[in-house]
């Protein structure tokens, strides 16, 4: 890699002209005559890829929304009528209602444990980077196999849960057939499964923070939690919104877990709006007005999403790093 | 395993300008301080919550591989927390008799072309985008970065519904293509932060001798860019490896099964038998941890960049 630069480096300075060098320094783009710049072809097969399978479908499901389909046949028009269902539909607003508490609760329970976590393991000790390695571990599994070993955990009769239910309030040890306590049990499951993917960017973050704002002030005589509130947490003000959004939009759309632990239950008082998407399309085969619950998934997932664009300046087009 | 996470987290060699990131190339943190390991102070209450975390994390974990040692019985009888009494490798055995090696085998061969695919069309993507002139690339990169927000789970009707109408349903096809494309917008995003990096000049030179833009790519911007693409390469065969709604969706037939499914269906299959259950938990992730250990650098960036960039 070095030599290929050093190659290609020397003989440049020697025969290039200083006013072109001038032209195409300031400007890639006047630079010169397109040799040896691609064409837009070649972000072609990329980007219609991407199109079909993940642009198209997130349209054609608002137009799904307004169709009865089996799954078999070709879905034919219905007008309003699946959304008139869903604004009468109780299941679904209990969908809505929880997928929001849901949402919110995951915000509040993990930023800041991941955001004491990631900024702890951005310590240089050598302890930490050995807890920090252990705590990677969660981010390996599916989500189903996380979700499998909860499970067995929260088994009423051979878990852990067994021992420790009564402890918790739940004396017979059966949590996931309490309605707070299946809630309770995703919250908590997916909290262990993503806290080390948000810990893991508050790490990254903290470590971005110049070393030289500490100095100045430990030279000022600021403690360790003074520095945490005045140094580290405006300095990772960008990652905490960008952890956020990942969080937020990932909360919106909890499904394996659900499925594996809970199914919903007991009763609805599980089923998220994800979740009530796959009853009604792929357990009832009601796909158009599962597509209405879908439409709804994605514009709120999408309006999310674009705030961080907004708010992070994600469409900058420049080097992350530049002018630092 | 514990060097990694001393490192940077943008570790590529071709970023100059991140001499403040890294403390000792800073003027004002000479190298001496870094060493003196007494700089950061001990912090007890961090230390305390940190070993409670532990606690938390490797609870599950220690349950999960003890337990693939333990008998059914004496699962049920010591419960989850006690060291197995008489280790035994049955469940290891019971799972790979069942169909495992064949769900593994297909859930391999889905990863390898998921990331073959990612990696082709994000390098020409970023390649583009970094490169080409006009709205148009911009307008392309654009796609993409709108594409970071939409949840596969909210699309997945539309899916099945191309995938039906393709006749695709239930080979390995219907999950390799939904599940390369929802990749794609991290990784070229991945991509374009590298490349973006390359100095402008190397472009220059290798245009002033006539270089085509596949010689370029191939002879400029994939060398340089080495980090970033074995980053997506790692990024995208594990969103393969550990991916469910589609397989779940669009497969059906026992010979087109994946692990993350066949894990599902274990459920059925081994009921009570939460030893076997777990065990196949446990080799379902082996080859995940193996990459852990040989490429975690990329795995690490990876994770990172999908929040950091």
């Amino acid at each position: 890699m070095a030599d290929a630069a050093t190659r290609e480096r020397r003989p440049t300075r020697e025969r290039r002209p200083a006013p072109e060098r001038r032209r195409s320094v300031r400007g890639a783009k006047v630079g010169r005559a397109g040799v040896g710049r691609p064409g837009v072809v070649w972000a072609l097969p990329g980007a219609l890829f991407f199109v079909f399978f993940a642009v198209a479908p997130m349209v054609l499901v608002g137009a799904l929304a307004f169709t009865d389909w089996d799954g078999i046949g070709t879905p034919s028009w219905t007008g309003m009528s699946n959304w008139s269902r869903l604004w009468d539909d109780p299941e679904t607003h209990q969908a809505i209602w929880l997928s929001l508490i849901l949402t919110v609760l995951t915000w509040v329970f993990q930023t800041p444990l991941a955001l004491l976590l990631g900024v702890w393991a951005a310590g240089r000790q050598r302890n930490r980077a050995v807890l920090s390695a252990i705590f990677f571990l969660p981010l390996l599994g599916s989500s189903v196999a996380l979700a499998l070993v909860w499970k067995s955990l929260l088994d009423p009769n051979f878990g852990l849960i067994a021992d420790i239910g009564p402890a918790l309030g739940f004396a017979d040890g059966d949590l996931l057939g309490s309605s707070k306590g299946a809630f309770g049990a995703i919250l908590f499951v997916t909290a262990w499964q993503f806290i080390p993917l948000h810990t893991l960017i508050y790490q990254g973050g903290a470590r971005a923070i110049p070393r030289s704002l500490y100095d100045a002030a430990a030279i000022d005589g600021a403690g360790t939690v003074r520095q945490f509130f005045s140094i580290t947490l405006p300095q990772l003000r960008n990652t905490i919104v960008t952890s956020s959004v990942i969080m937020v939009v990932g909360a919106l759309t909890f499904f394996d877990t659900v499925l594996i632990l809970t199914k919903g239950g007991p009763g609805t008082d599980t089923t998220i709006v994800p979740y009530l998407m796959y009853k009604n399309g792929f357990q009832a085969f009601d796909l158009g007005y599962a597509s209405a619950v879908a439409t709804i998934l994605v514009v709120v997932a999408t309006t999310v999403s674009l705030l961080l664009v907004r708010l992070t300046g994600f469409a900058a087009m420049r080097s992350t790093r530049e002018g630092m | 395993m514990t060097d990694v996470l001393h490192d940077h987290p943008d570790h590529s060699p071709n970023r100059p300008l991140n001499g403040v990131r890294t403390p000792n190339k800073t003027p004002a943190a000479p190298r001496p301080r870094l060493r003196r390991r007494g700089l950061p102070r001990a912090n007890y209450p961090a230390g305390l919550g940190s070993l409670i975390w532990l606690g938390i994390v490797g609870l599950p974990l220690y349950v999960l591989v003890a337990a693939t040692f333990q008998t059914r019985d004496g699962y049920i009888d010591d419960g989850p927390l006690a060291l197995p009494d008489h280790p035994t490798l049955a469940n290891y055995r019971r799972v790979l008799r069942s169909d495992f090696l064949s769900y593994l085998l297909n859930t391999a061969l889905v990863t390898a072309v998921c990331a073959a695919i990612v990696i082709t069309l994000s390098v020409t993507v970023g390649y583009t985008v970094v490169r080409a002139r006009g709205r148009t690339s911009r307008r392309i990169f654009q796609i993409f970065l709108l594409g970071l927000a939409i949840p596969s789970q909210a699309v997945v009707i539309p899916v099945y519904l191309v995938i039906t109408k393709l006749h695709l349903y239930d080979t390995l096809l219907a999950v390799i293509l939904p599940t390369a494309a929802f990749s794609l917008p991290v990784s070229v995003l991945i991509l374009v932060g590298t490349m973006r990096d390359i100095d402008e000049e190397l472009y220059e030179s290798m245009a002033l001798d006539g270089a085509s833009p596949t010689r370029v790519l191939l002879q400029l911007v994939v060398p340089l860019s080495r980090s970033g693409i074995s980053t997506v390469g790692v990024m995208s065969a594990l969103h393969a490896w550990n991916g469910f709604l589609f397989p779940l969706l669009l497969t059906q037939s026992k010979s087109n099964r994946l692990l993350t499914l066949g894990l599902y269906d274990y459920v059925g299959e081994f009921r009570v038998d939460t030893p076997a259950l777990l065990t196949a938990v446990v080799l379902s992730i082996v080859p995940i941890f193996l990459v852990y250990l040989f490429a975690r650098r990329q795995l690490i960036s990876g994770l990172m960049g999908v929040g950091g960039k």
